[in-house]
């Protein structure tokens, strides 16, 4: 770091207005990111919430603590909060929605007030959602699998669609930004092959998002339609096909997946490359395999459903495109460990986010391919394997890349380092209680317990204490970084323009950013992640 | 900074470089918008085709059912509105602005006159539903739905009402975004009126008539495939 201690500038985009006002009717899309900032972070502290209901339930075999349909109601709203309000708007709707102009050196996204509009849409879908969970509850899961949900559920499905059908067009409208944005508002020079690899992942993403979101739109709105007026889609007495509503489901909810891990792999492909003082091993195939995995990922949905009865040829089908997800997603495993290779790697937290991703993500990946094996899966489905599988590639993955990724660009987002001691110790914490918390479950799956059940046989208490431990100590690994940020904000060490060092435009601006991005529109003349120069220029000393 | 500070003296927004830019990415959002509407119908389609699939007979009765001749007449209004839309964005690019706003105003027209004899056509289905009375003749999906005008019962009535739950939720939603859409003409025939579009700047015009050709392009799948079903 250089001598000079850094200065935060006059003026730029946090002090460029004041009241409430200049943020609720802002269109600067660094502001619009911080407003979805506070709203994801409200929502996953509120569905965190509701896992540890559901964990202290689950101390006791007998499941002491709620009744059996307060406890459907509790992992159904864990599971609605934390996939729709959390995990999908999470790195686009933030990190994406603050970085992706500035990483492209464009004043702002194609279409301002419609990011503000998505925000607003947001607020709305999740007040109507959160009014269902607080007024009759909900407790399909967040499946909605009918005919339980359009018939005999005595809950407030209706009020909960109408709730997920308006957030979708949020997501929906920030995908439709990003692709215009990244297609007509790249700075001269920057060229498709010299875009930040984060940049390529929200790329991908925002396909998913334009290609599925209708469809669980339309689904839901079925769902819906079918349980107020009596129509007949679904539910078999009305002539419908129960297993058709399973099919529409995922034909969306499983690319959604990928919606909620390729922006956490955009991150760990900025981090890597930026702790290891290299330029990313093989940038072309990471950049194509989030493409890839976009493409493929339409193609896998009847995975979920092998034991409905699918025809076995079709199954066989299923099983084989499922395993093949697993190479564009192999591909960048082994392109980030090779990144590592005789780099000039070092510690920092957004590295040991990066570090626990990877980890996390292979085992969540591997876990995957057992569930494509159609054998296995027959044994194991809807049990804790399930679970834990899942909660390693959303939690393990996306969440450990959020995490990453909001450490790694806060000297940006708010213009003041966070206290790397506390930001380490946490990222620790949250790394051992997580692998607490789901490791054993994969055990517990294995040996036959069931997903969704409040009591479970005495034999499993064991494990299922060893997880609902796991689950307080990540429970306190998140609210300290919770604490730390904020604290930050205002007592944080200035950082300067690029604390880092780092590579891309974002960096070249001042931290924090000016409400027009950039004092002139940068010109771009070289690859990303040209790490050797910066080595050259002796630049290569870390904070 | 306050927004009155960023607020474009022209059509051109602060954040783009030139108008050719603006107008770009305004044509590219939008066709992103329709592909969403395509995924977004292509739901009921896909499940369209598992049905009819699965239960042709009873589609086909529920399609003979239909006035086919209303149908086509209404196909036949909705294709002229998307003329009369066409006509008014080429009035846009050689700057007419009375053009334009005549060319809006006769497609609000013909697209009400599609939405009246949709009032009719539901009509004559929903209305033995209501009141007290015997249901008889009740075509509406629900707990009054009666097959027998169309002399089905048991597993093919089920049948037939599946047909026209997709056949109310179809052309409801088509319904829905001509709703959206005919205001939507309405403010874009003001705005015309008061001399915003010429021929340098008249993309919002535009991107309105590829919405409006979508709407209409949905509804040429759908007349055949609700009213011509079993029709040799």
């Amino acid at each position: 770091m250089s001598t000079e201690p850094a200065v935060l500038p006059k003026v730029h985009y946090l002090n460029a207005g004041y009241g409430w006002r200049s943020w609720l009717f802002t269109t600067d899309h660094k502001r619009i990111a911080i407003l979805y900032l506070v709203s994801v972070t409200l929502m996953f502290f509120l569905g965190g919430a509701y896992a540890v209901l559901i964990r202290l339930n689950l101390v006791e075999p007998t499941g002491s603590l709620v009744t059996a349909e307060t406890y459907n109601k509790l992992f159904t709203a864990h599971g609605v909060v934390m996939i729709f309000f959390f995990l999908i708007p999470s790195i686009p709707a933030t990190l994406g929605n603050f970085l992706i102009p500035l990483m492209i050196g464009a004043k702002d996204l194609a279409f301002p007030r419609i990011n503000l509009l998505s925000w607003y849409v947001f607020v709305v879908g999740a007040l109507i959602t959160l009014h269902a969970l607080v007024n009759g509850g909900l407790d399909t899961g967040w499946t909605f699998y009918a005919p339980y949900s359009t018939v005999f559920s005595n809950t407030a499905v209706v009020t909960a669609g109408v709730g997920i059908f308006v957030t979708g067009f949020s997501s929906i409208l920030t995908g439709l930004n990003f692709i215009v944005t990244i297609h007509k508002m790249r700075a001269p020079g920057l060229t498709w092959f010299r875009l930040p690899l984060f940049v390529w992942a929200h790329y991908a993403t925002s396909v998913i998002q334009i290609l599925g979101t209708p469809v669980i739109a339309v689904t839901v709105l079925l769902v819906a339609v079918e349980r107020a007026f009596h129509f007949g889609f679904f539910d078999p007495a009305r002539g419908g096909d129960p297993i058709l509503f399973q099919h529409l489901f995922w034909f969306y909810s499983h690319p959604a997946v990928y919606i909620m891990i390729l922006p956490s792999m955009g991150v760990i492909s900025e981090v890597v490359a930026a702790f290891s003082r290299k330029r990313v091993f093989g940038y072309s195939f990471i950049a194509m395999s989030s493409l890839a995995i976009a493409g493929l990922g339409f193609l896998v949905w009847a995975h979920h459903m092998f034991v409905t009865g699918l025809a076995v040829y079709a199954a066989m089908v299923f099983s084989a495109l499922s395993f093949s997800v697993a190479i564009p997603s192999a591909i960048k495993v082994f392109n980030w460990t090779a990144t590592f290779y005789r780099g000039s790697v070092s510690w920092q937290t957004p590295m040991l986010y990066a570090f626990g991703f990877i980890g996390l993500f292979t085992i969540g990946g591997l876990t995957g391919l057992f569930l494509a094996t159609l054998g296995i899966d027959v044994h194991v489905t809807d049990t804790y394997f399930v679970v834990a599988h899942f909660h390693y590639i959303m939690v393990g993955g996306a969440i450990m890349g959020y995490l990453g990724g909001l450490h790694y660009w806060w000297p940006k987002i708010a213009g003041r380092h966070y206290p790397e001691w506390w930001a380490r110790v946490s990222a620790v914490v949250i790394f051992l209680g997580f692998n607490l918390t789901f490791f054993p479950q994969f055990i517990l799956g294995y040996l036959g317990m069931p997903r969704r059940y409040h009591v479970y046989p005495e034999e499993f208490q064991v494990l299922n204490v060893m997880s609902s431990a796991g689950a307080s100590i990540l429970g306190i690994g998140y609210l300290i970084p919770m604490v730390y940020l904020a604290w930050s904000m205002r007592y944080g060490k200035v950082a300067s323009a690029n604390p880092w060092p780092a590579t891309g435009l974002e960096w070249q601006t001042t931290s924090p950013p000016p409400t027009t991005n950039f004092e002139k529109t940068p010109v771009v003349d070289e690859e990303v992640y040209d790490y050797p120069k910066l080595l050259e220029k002796k630049e290569a000393v870390l904070v | 900074m306050s927004e009155a500070a960023h607020a474009p003296a022209g059509p051109l927004a602060h954040h783009f470089a030139d108008l050719d830019q603006q107008k770009e990415s305004a044509v590219l959002g939008m066709w992103l918008f329709l592909v969403t509407e395509i995924l977004f119908f292509g739901g009921l389609f896909a499940t369209y085709a598992v049905y009819r699939h699965l239960y042709y007979d009873a589609f086909s009765a529920g399609s003979h059912h239909l006035s086919w001749r209303i149908g086509f007449a209404n196909t036949l209004v909705l294709i002229a509105s998307s003329l009369t839309m066409a006509m008014a964005v080429h009035s846009a690019a050689l700057g007419k602005k009375g053009r334009i706003v005549l060319f809006l105003l006769l497609t609000i027209l013909l697209g009400s006159a599609f939405l009246g004899v949709k009032y009719f056509e539901y009509g004559e289905k929903i209305r033995p539903c209501l009141g007290d009375g015997p249901s008889a003749g009740c075509l509406l999906p629900g707990e009054r739905f009666d097959a027998s005008a169309l002399h089905l019962e048991g597993d093919a009535a089920r049948q037939a009402q599946v047909y026209f739950s997709l056949y109310f939720g179809m052309t409801g939603l088509h319904a829905l975004h001509m709703i959206i859409g005919i205001p939507i003409l309405g403010l874009l025939a003001w705005w015309a009126h008061r001399g915003r579009y010429d021929a340098a700047w008249h993309t919002p015009v535009e991107m309105v008539g590829l919405y409006w050709h979508f709407v209409d392009i949905v509804w040429i799948f759908l007349f055949p495939l609700l009213y011509l079903v079993g029709h040799h």
